[in-house]
């Protein structure tokens, strides 16, 4: 049985070499909301409450580019509706916390978090405080977040753009799954997945963030029937 | 944008997290749905690694030849055999530094 302290820390590290695409990445968002004019405090601001990178900088550039605040708005709650699903997946580990314990660590479910904490989770089950890896690896994110977004509106965009540092986004997801292309129907349904994505990228919203994924779980659901 | 629209933004978000943890027990999910769950990460990961690659920042395809595609490979190599999340991003990063800087400068 490992302490709280010790999971804690295991979730640190397992979380930390993810910060080679968060820290970039938070930079670039921070300057880019400073670029398109937007107050500072309101920049900053989205990182504490709403707290999600890639939705950030979309309702930036949303509003920005003159969508309304409506549109802004329902886009955010739509590209983060997969958390929906990582909190599905989580529910069955976290289910005997308090409801006050719920609501707080809720608020750290991110994708490289629930990524790492699922496969932690899904090899310790019989761990007692097995949430206190989440919380190490969503509180780790979320320092690194606020400091990197903070020094990207300070300081601006002093990451050169040429060296194309977003490119680190798809190369940390890749690192999170590339070990499940072993696994043919895991192939199957990232593929599904990945070119869903591509077919849909225009759909309203930004909507195709959720529409691929629902589309690569049903895809799941039959090769389950299928393998019966 | 205006601090209201950024709350309601959070509270959404918020949202989205908790809704699954806090108000949802093991019992409601059956055998069926939580093997189905098994594929979430591979169902929901890959929407932000193809238009990462394949997309550019103007909202279109990139051509056959991007550079992108030769390190999202190198990445997908170097992963699967190193097993270390640095290496397969760095692996990634550096052949397409080494692609854009110095092949086809």
């Amino acid at each position: 049985m490992l302490s709280k302290k010790k999971l804690f820390t295991k979730g640190m590290l397992d979380i930390s070499p993810h910060m080679l695409s968060v820290i970039p990445f938070g930079i670039i968002c921070g300057a880019i909301g400073v670029d398109l004019g937007f107050n500072p405090y309101l920049v900053y601001a989205m990182s504490f409450i709403i707290f999600g990178g890639a939705s950030q900088i979309v309702f930036l550039q949303l509003l920005s580019g003159g969508a309304s605040s409506l549109v802004a708005v329902a886009s955010v709650g739509i590209i983060n509706s997969r958390h929906l699903l990582y909190g599905a997946v989580l529910s069955e580990y976290l289910e005997k916390l308090s409801f006050l314990k719920k609501l707080f660590i809720s608020y750290v479910i991110v994708d490289q978090a629930f990524a790492e904490s699922n496969k932690f989770f899904k090899k310790n089950t019989n761990e007692e405080f097995l949430h206190y890896h989440l919380i190490g690896t969503g509180c780790t994110l979320w320092v690194c977040w606020q400091i990197a977004t903070l020094s990207g509106i300070i300081l601006g965009s002093f990451v050169p753009e040429e060296l194309g540092l977003k490119f680190a986004i798809p190369l940390t997801f890749i690192a999170i799954v590339v070990q499940d292309l072993k696994k043919i129907d895991h192939v199957i349904v990232m593929i599904t997945c990945g070119l869903s994505s591509l077919l849909f990228f225009d759909a309203p919203f930004k909507s195709y963030i959720i529409i691929s994924p629902i589309i690569a779980l049903f895809v799941a659901a039959l090769l389950l029937r299928l393998k019966k | 944008m205006t601090i209201v629209s950024i709350i309601i933004a959070g509270i959404l978000t918020y949202f989205t997290r908790m809704t699954m943890v806090a108000l949802i027990s093991r019992d409601m999910l059956g055998d069926k749905v939580k093997a189905v769950l098994e594929y979430v990460p591979s169902a929901v990961f890959p929407a932000i690694i193809f238009p990462g690659i394949f997309i550019n920042d103007y909202g279109t395809f990139i051509e056959i030849n991007d550079p992108k595609i030769y390190g999202a490979l190198v990445a997908i190599l170097i992963g699967y055999l190193s097993k270390n999340i640095i290496a397969t991003i760095s692996a990634g990063l550096i052949s397409y530094w080494f692609l854009i800087f110095v092949i086809f400068s």
